[in-house]
């Protein structure tokens, strides 16, 4: 009788339970930044490596747009011809090297050309300063702005990353913050003077002006002759796609060692299972 | 400490001449060759070994990666993206020793549930659980001092945050709480100290497991049905039989270890803690890590005052009470029976336990403002929490007296004679 019961009040419990898990909290439907789309990327998921020519035009975008304001402390000029990146030739990155002047106390004049080992000069001598040219506003270092950011998805949703291995919610976040620029912020929203309003910004009111229009960085032609457009949306994946690499410059060669890894994990646990089930055989 | 008589007969002069000054291999064989072992041990026995794994591959690790950081509020982020981009192999150890934080709490997670449900604490077993309660305890103060090393901005606050418990204390709370940071405020001082005991904390804990596995040693294993080992018939030698079987097992349990090592590292990670801690900057939503969480929401779950005792203090207490609770288990559990299986009406309670735990988690991570179906994350965690205790001061007592076991097996030979399909 009592075991009856029991099981009853267990079971609707359960059910209960079951219920209250499956709808979204109101915790994620209350944010008013609207849910990033996934994007698709030549690096995402368990198989996806970078596409060289795609980092290559995402660090042209990067010099020629963001790294006026933006710095990348972490990012050494010689990573630029390392395997696994947007590998550009030894030559190239010398002579790329050599275009910035570094600053270096134990020269003559106090700077002297880079050299490939030398980190890419920020655009700011310290914060004050960058403060100071971008109406207060600190642009964020780029060195691992790629994990720093990302996106969420809601409750029963985000259980599925941790099978997909989703990596990438940093590049889709700043795909869409690129691109989620409005010029007249919606009605009741106020943008203070020096702000712009974006959709994807916390607090929507952005200190960085829209950064990238159609056309506005040169790509040339392509290698094999196709052109890739030069839209805005291009732009943003493709400087995305270098950001990620610049935050996670071994992502590759970590995706290839994890092959190896698995698959003699894979061999070992299945030999050792009919060594057990062997072993076993007649224990009993 | 060998609770059978040893078989090793020393096969050379210098064995025998070792073994008359140092009897290491004769420990050994006794201890890690033929201890006999229930035979009915299912696999939620094997995370045991699997426990003791990641303690090694954490020590390791840890050791390699202590090589390139360094411990200085200026340096200490740039170290450990140094050790990710130019250290050889640093991408993967540094990888290793952050999911491997994760995996060890996810073993010792089950590792406890597993305790719980087949009644490993009941006597003779109750120092045995103890240490383990206690090397329970020292991972979370590891895990959490690991946690603030590289110092970004979920570091930081974890710290602010974490430490900010201890002021709670009547009395001595602030001093306390300069003590362990090292001055006012979490700063250099902060992150050097724990640094230093982030070192020192696991040799601690494998001090306690040796402990531990001696604590076993003793009484033996408990097993899947709870009865007493009675002949030499319910048991096998440790090894061949179950170093093999935990190796498969660890084997196994490498395979997701790996997925998330080689192919998501950061995904148990904060995207928060990629940014460099800043004093000035608070973060929107402060959460520790996963395997704190259910702890956490029971500390946010006290948010009114208890007669004279304030919100803080309350928290607090039922806090450090939700995990000092574990040290009594054995005196609160009043059935004789140990397994569960043999328990009608505990499985029901132990599955809503369960349950409970992980809705806590799930608690843990919500914003203190949202609703879950309905109701507040802050009256939800009050229910959650009043259930964690009532689990241990009402469920565990009443049921043993109240309950009727089912018929236990004569011994555990039987049972697996009887079960063939069991007989993994």
């Amino acid at each position: 009788m009592i075991m009856k019961t029991t099981k009853t009040l267990f079971g609707a419990l359960a059910l209960g339970l079951a219920m209250m898990m499956s709808p979204v909290s109101a915790a994620e439907s209350g944010h008013s930044v609207p849910e990033i789309t996934k994007q698709s990327w030549t690096f995402g998921g368990v198989f996806g490596t970078f596409d060289r020519m795609q980092l290559q035009r995402g660090f042209q975008v990067f010099k020629e747009v963001c790294a006026s304001c933006h710095s990348a402390n972490l990012l050494a000029f010689r990573n630029l011809a390392e395997p696994g990146g947007p590998e550009f030739t030894e030559g190239q990155v010398k002579a790329l090297a050599a275009e910035y002047q570094i600053a270096d106390a134990g020269v003559e004049g106090g700077a002297r050309a880079g050299v490939a080992a030398d980190r890419w000069p920020a655009p700011f001598a310290n914060e004050q300063e960058a403060r100071a040219a971008n109406g207060g506003a600190m642009p964020p270092d780029f060195s691992v702005i790629a994990k720093a950011r990302t996106t969420t998805q809601p409750f029963p949703w985000w259980i599925l990353n941790y099978v997909t291995a989703y990596s990438e919610g940093g590049p889709d976040y700043m795909h869409a913050l690129l691109l989620g620029y409005e010029e007249t912020p919606p009605e009741g929203v106020e943008i203070p003077d020096g702000k712009y309003y974006n959709h994807y910004f916390p607090g929507h009111a952005i200190g960085m002006p829209p950064p990238l229009s159609d056309g506005a960085v040169d790509y040339g032609d392509a290698e094999n002759g196709s052109t890739v457009p030069e839209t805005a949306d291009q732009y943003a994946r493709d400087v995305s796609a270098f950001l990620m690499w610049v935050a996670e410059p071994h992502l590759v060669a970590r995706k290839e060692a994890g092959f190896g890894v698995m698959l003699f994990l894979f061999l070992f646990a299945g030999v050792m299972y009919l060594v057990k089930r062997r072993l076993w055989a007649n224990a009993h | 400490m060998a609770s059978h008589d040893s078989s090793y007969v020393p096969g050379s002069a210098v064995e025998k001449w070792l073994d008359e000054r140092l009897p290491v291999i004769r420990w050994s064989k006794t201890h890690l060759l033929d201890f006999p072992t229930p035979k009915n041990l299912n696999y939620w026995w094997t995370f045991g070994g699997i426990l003791a794994v990641m303690l090694v591959v954490q020590i390791i690790t840890g050791i390699i990666l202590a090589m390139h950081y360094t411990p200085n509020v200026a340096m200490a982020f740039d170290s450990v993206e140094h050790i990710r981009r130019d250290v050889n192999g640093g991408r993967i150890i540094q990888a290793v020793h952050a999911v491997g934080a994760s995996m060890f709490f996810f073993a010792v997670y089950v590792h406890i549930f597993r305790g719980l449900f087949f009644g490993s604490y009941k006597a003779p077993r109750e120092i045995l659980w103890i240490l383990g309660v206690l090397i329970f305890v020292l991972m979370m103060a590891t895990a959490f001092m690991g946690y603030v090393l590289p110092w970004g901005q979920m570091s930081f606050w974890a710290a602010t945050v974490i430490t900010n418990i201890f002021a709670a204390i009547p009395v001595v709370g602030t001093p306390v709480l300069e003590l362990l940071r090292g001055g006012f405020a979490v700063d250099n001082a902060t992150l050097n100290r724990f640094f230093s005991l982030h070192y020192l904390l696991p040799f601690v804990i494998a001090a306690v497991v040796v402990l531990h596995i001696w604590a076993l040693h003793v009484p033996g294993n408990n097993n899947p049905t709870g009865v007493d080992v009675k002949s030499s018939r319910d048991t096998l030698p440790f090894h061949p039989y179950f170093t093999m079987k935990d190796l498969f097992a660890i084997l196994v349990f490498m395979i997701p270890f790996a997925w998330f090592v080689f192919f998501a590292p950061d995904l148990l990670g904060h995207p928060d803690n990629y940014v460099m801690a800043n004093s000035q900057v608070t973060p929107a939503h402060i959460v520790p890590e996963w395997y704190f969480l259910p702890f956490y929401a029971i500390l946010r779950a006290i948010d009114f005052n208890i007669l004279f005792i304030d919100s803080k203090l309350g928290g607090v207490i039922f806090f450090a009470g939700s995990i000092l609770v574990l040290f009594f288990v054995p005196w609160l559990d009043t059935s004789k029976v140990r397994s569960g299986t043999f328990r009608p009406m505990f499985k029901w309670f132990y599955a809503l336990f369960v349950v409970n735990f992980v809705l806590l988690a799930y608690l843990g991570a919500s914003p203190a403002d949202a609703n879950v179906l309905g109701l507040s994350v802050a009256d939800f965690s009050k229910v959650c929490t009043a259930y964690y205790f009532l689990y241990f001061f009402v469920v565990l007592p009443v049921l043993g007296r109240i309950e009727t076991p089912k018929p236990l097996p004569a011994s555990i030979s039987e049972s697996v004679l009887g079960q063939p399909a069991a007989a993994e």
